[in-house]
């Protein structure tokens, strides 16, 4: 192990990196990487297309049968990877998608995650923006098809939904090229200058909330806890997500000399 | 009135009603919950395949299909219809 304690920005960037390439992803030099999360027909390779153009690849994630697009764009001098994950409702219900979409989340370490919704049926799609605001907090959340919620005559105040939710909203019209200017903007502004954003958390009953409590402070030391929420790992843990531990267990084997068992305060995972 | 909850199969095609409780367990349950059939959710019945099963729902503006021996499992108010 070559690390020095000092050298923990450095380490978490080729921790970035190495992961990344675990996903079958390779960026070149100064490239910012974004996830592209959404239910199913909602547009999400609409949005994906229309940034990207023939800027594009396609293939399989490594090691499962599930396409996996990625292509790239520039930005105001900067260059982009965005990489479009599988349709899902959830992130917690185990289909070979979900858990592709769910690790690439957590450990794929995206720059930021565009989560797409359906403006026409928001209530189903926020499901699934507040599993992802519960991971990361870098989260930019599209709401596309714009165009057939004004068809069906629907109204919906983004600057209320915004101040809700404490993450940037941004209406899209994707066929049509509306609003993507403002979600390359809203990339622009969390990927390269990192400004920080507060989710809405979800608060649970009082009974979970203080399992949580218990947890949190031996999670907050592992090293893991500086890229997923702590509090999400816990209500993993408590939820005995089975598949998810064994993914921890599994990246912590791949990472263990790099990141997670660093120096610092000896802290390990052992699950 | 006292709420008498049946199962979510007995809803005929037209008809309407508030889901109650949840007696689903495991994945499906965690499935059924993220498609957005939760205690309080109002389902429409809108039609059953000719054999009776699966049954279409309408749920928060969206169509989804159930088998009936899932439907069973949740349960709906019956005075509500």
């Amino acid at each position: 192990m070559e690390l020095k304690i000092g050298d923990r920005s450095n380490a978490l960037k080729d921790h970035g990196r190495v992961m990344r390439e675990h996903f079958g992803i390779r960026t070149t030099g100064e490239q910012y990487v974004i996830a592209l999360a959404g239910n199913p027909n909602v547009g999400k390779s609409t949005v994906f297309n229309a940034l990207t153009g023939l800027h594009q690849h396609t293939g399989n994630w490594p090691g499962k049968t599930v396409d996996n697009a990625q292509g790239t764009y520039t930005y105001r001098n900067k260059s982009f990877l965005l990489v479009d994950l599988p349709g899902t409702y959830s992130l917690l219900a185990h289909s070979v998608e979900e858990e592709i979409a769910r690790d690439f989340i957590c450990f794929g370490h995206p720059d930021a995650t565009i989560v797409v919704l359906d403006a026409t049926s928001l209530e189903r799609n926020l499901n699934l923006a507040l599993q992802v605001m519960e991971i990361s907090s870098k989260v930019i959340v599209c709401v596309n098809l714009i165009d057939e919620a004004r068809k069906k005559k629907l109204s919906i105040n983004f600057i209320e939904l915004q101040k809700e939710l404490g993450v940037p909203i941004v209406p899209t019209a994707a066929r049509n090229g509306e609003g993507l200017q403002e979600l390359q903007n809203a990339v622009y502004t969390m990927a390269v200058e990192k400004k920080k954003t507060r989710p809405k958390q979800v608060v649970y009953s009082e009974e979970v909330e203080r399992a949580i409590c218990t947890l949190l402070p031996k999670l907050e030391k592992l090293d893991l806890a500086r890229v997923v929420n702590p509090k999400w790992l816990a209500l993993r843990l408590l939820d005995s997500d089975i598949s998810f531990i064994e993914t921890i267990g599994r990246y912590a084997a791949t990472q263990n000399q790099k990141i997670v068992a660093m120096p610092q305060q000896g802290s390990k995972i052992t699950l | 009135m006292t709420i008498l909850p049946v199962p979510l199969s007995t809803l005929q095609p037209g008809e309407k009603s508030k889901v109650i409780q949840l007696d689903v367990k495991g994945l499906l349950r965690r499935r059924i919950l993220d498609l957005g059939i939760v205690p309080g959710t109002v389902l429409t019945c809108i039609g059953k395949a000719p054999a009776g099963d699966p049954i279409a729902y309408l749920v928060r503006d969206t169509v989804i299909a159930l088998r009936s021996e899932d439907a069973s499992l949740i349960y709906i108010d019956s005075a509500a219809r």
